[in-house]
């Protein structure tokens, strides 16, 4: 379920029409999802000896017993627990940002509102990266395979996660998902969010970039009504630009609002439909999968 | 809403630890809630009433310490303290996006049998 707005019942997803529980993954060890029911025997403050970051502060459950000689089984004692809400999603998402990286693979998270043009950004996105670039896509929805059979059209291997009543993709789905795809066989990864402002903002699923997109046709003060998911963006592409004109957009306004929430953000404007801002969009793309380009 | 979501979440947590510590019964839950997560204290509470269920939690006591959202000023080289995410420093008024607390959803201890 999402801590964010409550939706969703466990066990309805689907990927590729299959229950993802039934999905074997190389990122998930046990067939269905997993509880961590085990305290874990060490502490975590020891130094790694491998190179893979995360954070410390959201590793695993583990308990301590501060029993300290009260009776075996009378009187009550503390147990120190110490483990964010996120955790779970956190630590499967580190898995699954390792194993992108092992594969060399640059991994995007495409994230907007329903409606705002990620399937048409996407499917010209990935005409002009193939065939140099080889793309790969996970698309989230809570029905149907619409998007997905627009997005096979360009070519590319494309894996459909239906969410059933879930609002957002996490980073188990992710990892049931992409062993459905080659990955080996990828440079690009292309994630297509479940269209929403909010919850998708609190589930890293081990992206190297987060996209935000923002369509004309929405009003420049979206990323002031929903910051925080301009705030965790890396990027922000402005989309229907064509139709701008016909919307009276103010774009000076546009880009403050997005700069005041994310200042870090780098910024396209592109439209899918005329096809203006796609070679600039498309090359930062490029640019991205240069050795060195990310930490 | 929301806090249906987390409380679940929370009780997962805390279960699995109880359980997996040998307790046959929760007393308390405490956790730590940042003031930029939204999360509204009554319906938490109520939430976790209706969660907690027959569970080892059934009898338990839920303690929430709040913790106010902060924000390092570059210019000013100094925290301070806002709910406001796109809020600016007091003193400077600089906008800044270096949020340092007010997100966490942690769950801090338990107290059991």
């Amino acid at each position: 379920m999402c801590v964010e707005c409550g939706c969703g019942l466990p066990g309805r997803t689907r990927i590729d029409g299959k229950p993802a529980d039934q999905v074997p993954s190389p990122l998930v060890e046990d067939g269905g999802s997993h509880e961590h029911d085990h305290a874990h025997p060490h502490r975590h403050d020891h130094e790694h000896p491998h190179s893979h970051s995360h954070d410390h502060d959201l590793a695993g459950p583990h308990a301590h017993d501060h029993s300290r000689g009260h009776g075996a089984a009378s009187g009550s004692r503390e147990i120190a627990v110490h483990e964010s809400v996120f955790a779970a999603n956190d630590r499967m998402a580190e898995r699954n940002r390792g194993f992108f990286k092992a594969l060399g693979l640059l991994t995007l998270n495409v994230v907007s509102s329903p409606g705002s043009g990620k399937t048409a950004l996407l499917q010209k996105t990935i005409e002009r990266l193939r065939p140099a670039t080889r793309v790969g896509v996970i698309v989230g929805d809570l029905e149907t395979d619409n998007d997905a059979r627009r997005l096979r059209t360009t070519g590319a291997p494309v894996v459909q996660i239906s969410t059933g009543t879930l609002c957002h993709l996490d980073a188990e789905m992710i990892a049931r998902a992409v062993g459905q795809l080659d990955a080996k066989a990828l440079d690009v990864l292309i994630i297509e969010n479940v269209g929403n402002l909010v919850c998708p903002a609190e589930f890293d699923l081990g992206e190297d970039l987060r996209v935000a997109l923002l369509s004309v046709t929405e009003g420049e003060d979206k990323p002031l009504k929903y910051p925080p998911m301009f705030r965790h963006a890396h990027v922000v592409v402005i989309t229907k630009t064509d139709l701008a004109p016909h919307v009276e957009f103010d774009r000076e306004a546009a880009l403050a609002n997005i700069r005041r929430v994310s200042p870090d953000a780098r910024i396209f404007e592109v439209s899918a439909k005329t096809g203006e801002g796609m070679a600039d969009w498309c090359s930062y793309l490029a640019s991205c999968r240069e050795p060195g380009a990310r930490a | 809403m929301h806090e249906v979501g987390i409380m679940q979440s929370v009780l997962e947590i805390a279960l699995s630890q109880a359980r997996s510590s040998g307790a046959v019964c929760i007393r308390e839950i405490r956790m730590r809630v940042g003031r930029m997560t939204g999360v509204v204290p009554e319906a938490l509470d109520h939430a976790f009433l209706v969660l907690r269920g027959e569970t080892l939690a059934a009898e338990a006591r839920l303690v929430v310490e709040f913790v106010p959202g902060a924000f390092w000023c570059m210019t000013c080289a100094a925290e301070f303290e806002s709910d406001d995410l796109i809020g600016g420093c007091p003193t400077c008024k600089e906008p800044s996006f270096d949020m340092r607390r007010g997100r966490e959803l942690d769950v801090v201890s338990l107290e059991v049998d």
